[in-house]
């Protein structure tokens, strides 16, 4: 019966207000140690018949895992440290991913199977020109401010007028649901101009870089991992600023922080913004280093997922999502290689065996058994 | 020659006797007479008398004389030569030897178009429909003006719909050729009537302009023509009309019935059931299942097998409903966005289970003939018979739901949990056991729906997922707690839907409904029908 009754369960917030303790700024060295140089080593240096040679597949995955974990972390600092769970996530993805594909199309040139100056897509749509919306995006660093720009400016208008009218709870969740679903239909219309079905791929080159030449892929990777160390120093700022605590309230008690006198619409809508244009870049990051995005990434499937890495890792601390991300994906990579089949009941075993036992995740883990020692 | 041969000649000699014999029995000798030796005058009026008494035997005969099948002999016998053999027609008795020195009946242009325009006539009024149907059509394509009195005659007489409306067109179009303006104002004022879209397409042909002159040169019977027309277009855009709203409530039915069980879910507990997609995937292939037994066990009863569908389909996911609610929904209550992911991957499971046992490729549940067909209800526009079954299935679901929710005793204590759940523990409502049948009730019209579903849709893995979405919309737009909310939600989704579809297309409409609600939750966040009540949020 008790559980019925408990308002809101309370999570761990950020204990000090440092930025991060002393064990913490270890972590951040070796971890920046590892990116920036023991792994390129390995993959460049380090001759590909030797045991320690980091293969491609798994520079692919990694650099993957790292911008699924961007993703986790703006998804904690949403459900996590305010307590507003998105279903829509992959749609910020999405659009940022989009907005980077858009300069990687222009810049394949004409080496299309059309060996035309439009996107092979466009030539298929007996398209003559480009449409408005694609214009200024061969240059990189309009694409760039549109990997920004869109996903902020899609979240803040929909977050004014879904949190002005006190959308929350489930009912938010369940419109970023229709969000992101409205929009995957949207882009699986061939006319609405972003390659239908298919998206973008077949990239050739960024920034005039090979896109798939090693030292390029390791540049990807090292940008990857500066981000998200940066990212993860970012929401540390955030969460333990005073904002980061009136968040943890609105999240705690929203109506309480009212009768407060603090107006819960611009908290909700700053950090809900911000986790958006992040999603965004790891968005713009994942595309030129998988080689392709298409619709499905907007699926509601997709945002749901990003929920239970962030779940599995524990909502309410910064590095488990990170870790969370990466346990989930490898688990992934690895279930659909060895049983394809049964990938879906494990995932499904995930959200309902982390929902009901593991309410704090691999995170919470560390710090029960932290305590009992 | 060979026995075969000599047997199949014999046969034929003998049909065509009999054939001729009976056609040749009623008619006027004098008749024949005229055909085959009088004058081209005489001829057409022995025409014109034999189509005008409507004899049907007189069909095959004017048929030969048409395709040069008569002869004649000398001065007095007039031959139906059929294969190697003959009859004569004046005395009705077989020849079996043809005399060698037979002449062709001469027909000239005149009468071959009299032979023409009466063997039309006399097939307008065969008793078959489908030879009336097939004259009808052949007229369509270059008739003129002596058509015209059979044509009226035989619409007249004629009963069947759709031979009747092609014979209107016919006439109409004959005399929009006229020279005469009567004619061509009283067909121009005929073709109102009518409402069918061929109507259109000829009034606009009147309407035409060819150069520098119209199709019709009165700029008088122009003006009626475009006041037809509007009348026309009119009639058909009523028609269309009609269509949509149907398809509107056809698509609102399926909405209600996949939104009815996640408004009680959400109304009583707050929890929302992403699986709820699943359990409607669960009913349609319980109905799959049925129905393969009926196939095997009792494929003399296989129309009944529906009949037997829907409870199996209730009991099965009512009871996968129940089992998930004791196993886990029951511990998470308080916590909905936990609910929402622990149900999720629920969903994930019933999705793989259904793949590992049924495979991954759609099955195939089929109508049962009862459900086949359509009725007509204006001219074009045919409203198929399962749709109309859903319709009245959805009604009466709604109306079960609303007789327990009103008058039992399980719908008092649903009502009350769902109105203030700590103060109706407090009166003794044993609320964790109406949790489980509320969630059994809503699983089970989940299947319900399913099982509706299974006869017009694609029944596969991915069933559920296509629903879920708007399901939920319908949710959100008529707010929870009460039936009226939902239903009105429902089907003005489902009208809406289809009308914005069929000016922007699917994915557009589909958007446009979004955001539209996106929108309209900002005026009223509650739903359309909000539980009035004083309670203060956490």
């Amino acid at each position: 019966m008790s559980t019925a009754f408990v308002p809101v369960q309370a999570l761990a917030g950020p204990r000090s207000l440092r930025l991060l303790s002393a064990g913490g700024w270890s972590f951040y060295t070796v971890a920046a140690v590892m990116l920036f140089i023991v792994l390129p080593v390995l993959h460049l240096v380090v001759p590909p018949d030797s045991a320690l040679h980091l293969s491609t597949y798994w520079v692919t995955l990694i650099g993957k895992i790292m911008c699924y974990a961007i993703v986790a972390l703006a998804m904690d600092m949403i459900w996590g440290y305010t307590g507003i769970l998105s279903l829509g996530h992959g749609l910020f993805f999405a659009l940022g991913g989009y907005a980077m594909g858009m300069y990687l199309m222009r810049a394949i040139g004409r080496d299309g199977v059309y060996q035309s100056d439009l996107p092979d897509f466009m030539v298929f749509l007996d398209w003559k020109k480009y449409p408005w919306y694609w214009s200024f995006t061969e240059h990189f660093w309009y694409a760039a401010v549109l990997v920004v720009l869109v996903p902020g400016l899609v979240a803040l208008v929909f977050g004014f007028f879904a949190f002005r009218s006190r959308i929350r709870g489930v009912y938010f969740s369940i419109i970023t649901q229709a969000l992101t679903y409205a929009a995957m239909l949207l882009f699986f219309r061939n006319n609405t101009g972003f390659g239908g079905n298919n998206g973008f791929t077949d990239f050739k080159r960024i920034l005039g870089f090979p896109i798939t030449a090693p030292q390029t892929r390791m540049a990807l990777f090292v940008i990857t991992g500066v981000a998200l160390l940066g990212f993860l120093l970012i929401a540390r700022w955030i969460v333990t600023s005073k904002l980061g605590r009136v968040l943890t309230a609105i999240r705690d008690a929203e109506t309480r922080v009212m009768f407060c006198g603090y107006n819960p619409v611009y908290f909700k809508l700053f950090i809900w913004t911000v986790s958006a244009v992040i999603c965004g870049i790891a968005g713009a990051l994942y595309v030129p280093q998988v080689g392709i995005i298409n619709p499905s990434e907007m699926s509601p499937a997709n945002s749901i997922e990003i929920a239970i890495w962030t779940a599995v890792g524990g909502r309410g601390t910064l590095i488990g999502p990170v870790l969370g991300a990466a346990a989930v994906n490898l688990g992934k990579s690895w279930f659909t290689k060895a049983f394809p089949e049964y990938w879906l009941f494990a995932l499904g075993l995930v959200f309902i065996l982390v929902t009901l036992f593991l309410p704090r995740g691999i995170a919470g883990l560390w710090t029960k058994t932290k305590k009992r020692i | 020659m060979n026995f075969f041969a000599v047997l199949a000649r014999v046969i034929t000699i003998a049909a065509a006797a009999l054939f001729a014999i009976s056609a040749s029995a009623a008619i006027d000798p004098q008749a024949i007479r005229d055909l085959a030796f009088g004058e081209s005058d005489a001829k057409l009026k022995a025409i014109g008398a034999l189509a005008a008494r409507g004899d049907p035997e007189a069909l095959p005969l004017l048929q030969a004389l048409l395709d040069g099948d008569i002869q004649t002999v000398g001065e007095d016998q007039v031959l139906l030569v059929k294969g190697g053999g003959a009859t004569e027609l004046l005395s009705g008795k077989t020849v079996s030897s043809l005399p060698e020195s037979r002449d062709d009946i001469v027909i000239n242009n005149r009468v071959r178009k009299g032979l023409g325009t009466a063997i039309a006539a006399l097939k307008l009024s065969a008793p078959s429909r489908a030879v009336r149907l097939a004259a009808a059509k052949e007229l369509q394509s270059g008739t003129d003006e002596d058509m015209l009195p059979a044509i009226s005659d035989a619409l007249a007489r004629e009963t069947d719909a759709e031979v009747k409306e092609l014979l209107t067109l016919t006439r109409a179009s004959i005399q929009l050729a006229s020279t005469d303006k009567t004619t061509r104002r009283a067909a121009i004022r005929a073709l109102g009537d009518s409402s069918s879209p061929s109507t259109k397409t000829l009034l606009l042909g009147v309407l035409e302009k060819k150069g520098d002159s119209f199709a019709e040169p009165d700029p008088e019977l122009r003006a009626e023509a475009e006041k037809s027309l509007r009348a026309v277009e009119g009639r058909l855009a009523k028609g269309e009309m009609l269509g949509r709203v149907f398809s509107g409530v056809s698509l609102g039915s399926i909405l209600l019935l996949a939104a009815l069980g996640l408004a009680i879910t959400y109304g009583l507990m707050g929890v929302i059931n992403m699986a709820h997609g699943e359990l409607i995937m669960v009913g349609a292939y319980a109905t799959y299942v049925v129905q393969n037994l009926f196939r095997k066990y009792a494929p003399g009863a296989f129309d009944l097998y529906l009949l037997c569908a829907v409870p199996v389909a209730f009991a099965t996911a009512g009871v996968v409903g129940m089992a998930l609610e004791r196993s886990i929904i029951r511990f998470l209550y308080g916590r909905p966005l936990e609910t929402l992911l622990a149900t999720w991957g629920i969903s994930l499971i019933l999705i793989q289970s259904v793949r590992t046992i049924f495979g991954a490729a759609n099955v195939q549940v089929e109508n049962p003939s009862w459900m086949s067909g359509g009725i007509e209800a204006v001219s074009g526009v045919v409203l198929p018979w399962n749709r109309i079954v859903i319709i009245g299935f959805a009604a009466l679901v709604l109306l079960a739901m609303w007789l327990l929710l009103t008058r039992t005793r399980l719908g008092l204590f649903m009502r009350a949990v769902t109105q203030n759940r700590a103060m109706a523990s407090c009166t003794g409502v044993p609320t964790r056991r109406v949790d489980t049948l509320a969630f059994g009730l809503g699983a089970g019209i989940a299947g319900l729906a399913g099982c509706a579903l299974s006869q017009f849709d694609n029944v596969g893995p991915n069933l559920g997922q296509g629903y879920i979405v708007d399901s939920f919309m319908v949710v959100v737009l008529g707010g929870v707690g009460q039936l009226a909310g939902t239903v009105y939600a429902a089907l003005g989704l489902g009208i809406v839907n289809k009308f914005l579809e069929a000016w922007s297309g699917a994915v557009l409409a589909k958007i446009a409904v979004l955001v539209f609600i996106i929108f309209f939750i900002q005026k009223r966040p509650q739903g359309l029908f909000a539980l009035k009540g004083r309670f203060a949020e956490t």
